[in-house]
């Protein structure tokens, strides 16, 4: 087989999930909860197939190939197509997403069989699948999209699945509203990135006169010095959009309340695959932002600073999964300062190493969550408001979760940067980069790394260690298979994962040269790889002091609380940015918006401007008229129109005695106006 | 069928509304079939006229043209026309007709033969409205289409309808009077009320021109309605009966949206330019302050008909960009609004049908009981913010294209703050569904709701698919429009050149 015909096999990787979509839609009610599942990951499996062979391909041809579909908006110069650009960039993200999706929909069969049935609607089940294949082929259309808006309906359908899936019970949480307010506040401050990436496009447009990545990069090019203006507002708008969906600041307060959705969404969409689109399209802007002044500084301190305060904020979390989020934040944040400082290939590298460990954790805090979910009903304990998040209620699941145990310390050591796990080349490969370009942006990763295993140990300790906290946690048991063998596959790969791009041999760096041309091969720097190794251990050997020594009893502060004084307090109303925002925009535009309902338009413009100037004025003109002008029929016709209209529609003789007299009043108005304008000029 | 298509299309449903004056008013069922099968013939009659159309050719087609009636020298015509500026407008009242009185099957049980009476000479006006190419000929549509409206609001509407209908009289008469002063002037002066032939001649000088435009602006602004003349708006629709709010929102306003597309843009170009950065503005207020207002609202077709006054000024905003982006997604933005605010009301009907409330503090977690309206709901509220993929972001997306790169209007912030108002969309939109449908189902006279009926499903199904179509794949719809766009930009662009 040619490269050609496998390339052209490309847009089945979006028409599978689609399919499955539609399937699970129409006959997802039908046919059983495994059915439904089943035929969810398949759609993913035969994805992940086609995304191999577009591997293959481009072993054959490195160059790769633009697919067109067909046409989609064609105006004057704006023309934009159904296409996918297939090279070694969206590949690698294809590869990834379909993997992980595919190992995370095998463990949601399961999962959700027990979710719904503690929720307490069964019927919703298939539901969560027909979502799933939705975010499949919206996550396939932005990595896949050869254009800006083709990426922008992939961007959007992500968001809308995310919503979905957030506020996927959406008559629970906080008063029975705020899983759905959770869902609403991710697509609203999702929609303020996009604001960002709109603009971008509509300088794009103006200035490149296409949208097709490629047309705009070779153009770029060749304009050189002449685009430096415009690719640095382009791509500063881009960031917007980036921050938005990747969680950076100043929008990333959607991400941890996203929580509020079934943990196999956090660990796909929220961990492994949406919230990286922000880092890939900025990767895939290279070309831009190599051109670019300011911005690329703008995004590496964002991103640093993003990491730094998010690792702060995971520190002071007791919800599992909310730590976890706030993990999510703060490695995002590594990636994103490592597109600033140039470094795409370990951007992307930690991208998908990160995809690994984390989607690793995230399910296997779905596991630990769902076990002593059961311990909880098993136990039969009256405890009220039981919230088996708290890691306050765990505590000694090591001997009770034997496999989710190993496989969380995996995921736990590999996001913590200890050799040989996957983290810890990609993140290395990141802050290597950062010690040569921008020491600042460097010091304060390492700073936000030795956060990452802090509050990793001390999770790995609360949750795992010490006694049960709780009857539910002394009655958990172990996940059933269909949810531990992902976690073990997803283990393998946290494990191996910094194969990809191992020092030495980089495969990946070679893969991504083929599509950013240009970028230099990462140096390994053993000094820096012994400093952050070492820092990292010692950060676990303090969380070891803290949390291991003296295990943590259920209702006492936590240790951190009396040692840290103001920051702690700082640090646990995650640095108030919540509530400024809620004071500053949310406060602001409720009132904003009531008082244009309510006073400019209600009782200015309705009540005031209608119907005391307005309508009265007109009465009173009306009567003016009658009796200057004895024309009676004037008023009468105001008057009339409504007792006529009260009378009924009776008979349409209605029509012609309402209608004429008011309308005849109006136009011999008219008339008479015009006729002495005419008279007189 | 050159010669009659048009004329068929426009006063077939007067031939169904005469006829229904034969049946007797106690046989409603009778009279609803008639009604409906005269709705449907006369969408057919559109789509047979659709098929004779040449969209390359950007003039008027399938011409009639008579003379009906002289005032001294000045000949009156009976003057139909279609060209790819109300091609498609044409096209979506007669659709949103069948669908509106299919609505009516349940909703409206008092004096059904008078409803479906008015009903179909409303149409007859409309279509008038969009075919009519004598200046004279226009007016008597446009004013003809007050009257029936007035008594769908008046005698079948909600507790205010007395009130809201004559509001919605008197003010859009009001506007209409400055437009028939600026007509009979261009009668007098050009010696002819013909359209065609008025754009044509580009006679007007620069300073007349801009009164002129006021005078029209007047009668279409309020009929928009552009920010501050939406006063009568949210009364006519919150007391308007279903079916009356959908043609109201899907049809009506683009009366005023076309108007400002024929007349202002064509007859006077010089004006249009100089005026584009005003327009602009105001549209923009409207955007924002739709967007605000809308979202203040408790009761829910108060926000469907704010939402309108923000849709509208996205319409007005790409319209007035006066390019050739700006024009093709500002008409193709009215389809879309006519499509997806049509069915909010419809989707809004259904709910007050069952519950008699409109509040929606009154309704949560509908989703659990209602699921197949919960989904459609959500396809057209998708779709009414502007998803990409479906068909409001293809209209939304390319005015935004085309007001950024607008030289009539001349600044890109007009444009920037408009795609805050696609944020905002977002914000009252949601906030409306999760209102009605999340959250937990804690009102008893929920949780005995039946889901939408198989009648009610097949209004908006019809809907749902072009609101995918259009998002999708919306070549069709653009190519039917582009000739005469092209011949609208290049007017205004010479125009723009006699300027300098």
């Amino acid at each position: 087989m040619t490269a050609d015909t496998l390339f052209s096999l490309a847009p089945l990787v979006i028409l599978f999930p689609l399919l499955g979509f539609v399937f699970n839609l129409v006959a997802g009610r039908r046919i059983s909860e495994r059915g439904a599942g089943i035929v969810a990951s398949a759609a993913v499996g035969l994805a992940f197939v086609i995304a191999i062979l577009q591997f293959v391909a481009l072993g054959l041809d490195p160059a790769g190939a633009t697919i067109h579909i067909a046409e989609w908006i064609a105006i004057g110069e704006l023309e934009v197509d159904w296409a996918l650009q297939i090279d070694t960039l969206s590949v690698t993200m294809l590869l990834m997403v379909t993997g992980v999706g595919g190992l995370i929909h095998i463990y949601a069969i399961g999962y959700m069989h027990d979710d719904v049935r503690f929720q307490g609607d069964p019927s919703r089940f298939p539901r969560f699948f027909v979502y799933f294949s939705l975010f499949m082929t919206a996550m396939l259309i932005l990595v896949t999209g050869n254009s800006y808006l083709t990426m922008f309906v992939g961007w959007e359908g992500v968001g809308l699945s995310s919503y979905l899936l957030i506020s996927f019970w959406y008559e629970k949480g906080e008063n029975g509203i705020g899983n759905a307010l959770a869902g609403k506040k991710a697509f609203i401050v999702n929609r303020v990135g996009d604001l960002g990436f709109i603009i971008a496009m509509l300088i794009t447009f103006w200035f490149f006169g296409t949208l097709t990545f490629e047309e705009v990069f070779s153009e770029a090019e060749a304009m050189g010095a002449a685009a430096v203006t415009a690719a640095t507002a382009i791509t500063l708008f881009l960031f917007v959009g980036a921050a938005g969906k990747s969680a950076q600041i100043p929008l990333f307060v959607w991400l941890p309340d996203a929580m509020a959705g079934p943990t196999p969404v956090s660990a796909l969409i929220h961990a492994a695959t949406m919230v990286t689109a922000g880092i890939y399209m900025l990767v895939r802007n290279a070309p831009l932002l190599e051109l670019a002044t300011v911005t690329p500084n703008v995004i590496a301190i964002v991103g640093a600073a993003t990491a730094l305060l998010a690792a702060s904020i995971a520190v002071a979390r007791f919800d599992i999964k909310r730590v976890l989020a706030y993990s999510t934040i703060s490695q995002l944040g590594f990636m994103i300062a490592a597109v600033g400082i140039g470094a795409y290939v370990a951007a992307i590298f930690h991208l998908v190493a990160h995809a690994f460990f984390k989607a690793l954790l995230f399910l296997s805090a779905g596991s630990v969550i769902q076990g002593v979910e059961h311990g909880h009903h098993h136990a039969d304990s009256a405890e009220e408001d039981f919230n088996p998040n708290d890691m306050r209620v765990m505590g000694g699941l090591r001997t009770r979760m034997k496999v989710t145990f190993w496989v969380y310390l995996i995921g736990a050591l590999a996001l913590a940067g200890i050799p040989p796990l996957a983290g810890f080349f990609s993140k290395d490969e990141i802050l290597a980069d950062a010690s040569h370009v921008n020491p600042a942006v460097y010091w304060v990763l390492v700073l936000a790394a030795f956060l990452t295993a802090f509050y990793m140990g001390r999770q790995v300790l609360m949750v795992f260690f010490g006694k049960p906290r709780s009857k539910a946690a002394e009655a958990t048991k172990e996940s059933p298979a269909t949810m531990v063998a992902p976690l073990v596959a997803l283990a393998v790969l946290a494990v191996g994962g910094g194969l990809i791009n191992a020092p030495g041999l980089l495969p990946l760096t070679r893969f991504l040269q083929e599509t950013l041309a240009g970028i230099e091969e990462p140096e390994f720097i053993a000094a820096i790889a012994i400093l952050t190794t070492l820092l990292a251990l010692a950060s676990i050997g303090l969380a070891w002091l803290l949390y291991g020594r003296r295990p943590i009893k259920s209702r006492a502060p936590d240790p951190l609380q009396s040692r840290l004084g103001p920051v702690w307090i700082a640090i646990r109303h995650r640095w108030w940015v919540d509530e400024f925002y809620d004071w500053l925009i949310v406060r602001r535009y409720v009132s904003m918006a009531r008082w244009l309902a309510e006073v400019a338009d209600e009782r200015f413009l309705h009540d005031w401007v209608h119907d005391r100037v307005i309508a009265l004025g007109y009465v009173r003109a009306t009567h003016w008229l009658a009796s200057v002008l004895d024309l009676r029929f004037i008023d009468r016709g105001f008057d009339g129109l409504g007792a006529l209209t009260r009378r009924g529609a009776s008979g349409l003789g209605v029509l012609q005695t309402g209608y004429v007299r008011n309308y005849a009043a109006a136009v011999f108005i008219g008339l008479v106006l015009v006729v002495s304008y005419l008279l007189l000029s | 069928m050159e010669a009659w298509i048009l004329s068929l299309v426009t006063f077939f449903p007067v031939v169904g509304a005469m006829l229904l004056l034969f049946i007797r008013k106690e046989r409603e069922a009778a009279i609803r079939w008639a009604a409906l099968m005269t709705a449907v013939v006369t969408f057919l009659l559109s789509l047979l006229m659709l098929s004779g159309f040449d969209s390359s050719d950007p003039d008027l087609q399938m011409v009639v043209r008579l003379p009906w009636f002289s005032i001294g020298d000045l000949q009156i015509e009976y003057f139909l026309g279609v060209d790819g500026l109300s091609i498609l407008l044409v096209l979506l009242t007669t659709f949103l007709t069948v669908l509106s009185i299919i609505s009516t099957w349940t909703a409206i049980v008092e004096r059904v033969r008078e409803f479906m009476i008015f009903f179909l000479l409303l149409e007859t006006g409309m279509v008038g409205v969009f075919l009519g190419m004598d200046l004279f000929l226009f007016y008597v549509f446009w004013e003809f289409t007050l009257v029936p409206m007035y008594f769908l609001i008046g005698v079948w509407g909600g507790e205010r309808r007395m009130y809201a209908a004559i509001k919605f009289f008197l003010y859009t008469m009001a506007g209409s009077i400055f437009m028939l002063l600026a007509i009979i002037w261009l009668g007098l002066e050009g010696g002819t009320f013909s359209v065609p032939d008025l754009i044509e001649a580009q006679a007007i000088p620069g300073n007349l021109q801009f009164w002129l435009f006021l005078a029209f602006a007047a009668a279409f602004a309020i009929k928009v309605p552009m920010w501050p003349l939406h006063s009568w708006l949210p009364d006519a629709h919150v007391e308007a009966p279903t079916a009356g709010s959908v043609i109201l929102a899907g049809v009506l306003l683009k009366m005023g949206t076309y108007g400002f597309l024929r007349f202002n843009l064509g007859l006077f170009p010089e004006a249009s330019i100089r005026l584009a950065p005003w327009v602009a503005l105001f549209a923009v207020i409207g955007i924002i302050y739709g967007a605000a207002v809308a979202y203040a609202q408790k009761d829910v077709k108060k926000l469907v008909a704010y939402s309108s006054v923000s849709h509208l000024g996205f319409v007005m905003l790409g319209l007035f960009a006066l390019n050739i982006q700006g024009l093709q997604g500002g008409i193709v933005q009215m389809i879309n609004h006519g499509l997806s605010t049509g069915a909010l009301f419809l989707i809004v009907g259904m709910l007050y049908e069952r519950r008699h409330t409109r509040d929606m503090d009154a309704f949560g977690g509908l989703w659990r009981v209602m699921p197949i309206y919960a989904g459609l709901t959500l396809i057209v509220v998708l779709s009414s913010m502007g998803l990409p993929g479906l068909n409001g972001f293809v209209g939304e997306f390319t005015i935004l294209i085309g007001s950024f790169g607008s030289e009539a209007i001349g600044s890109v912030w007009f444009t920037i703050v408009a795609v805050v108002g696609v944020i905002l969309a977002a914000v009252y939109m949601l906030y409306m569904f999760q209102k009605l449908f999340l959250g937990p189902l804690d009102n008893d006279k929920n949780k005995v709701l039946l889901d939408i009926n198989r009648r009610e499903i097949f209004t908006l199904v019809p809907i749902v698919i072009l609101i995918f179509w259009i998002g999708l794949y919306p070549r069709p719809f653009f190519g039917l429009t582009e000739a005469s766009v092209a011949k609208v930009v290049e007017l205004v662009s010479s125009a723009a050149i006699t300027m300098r």
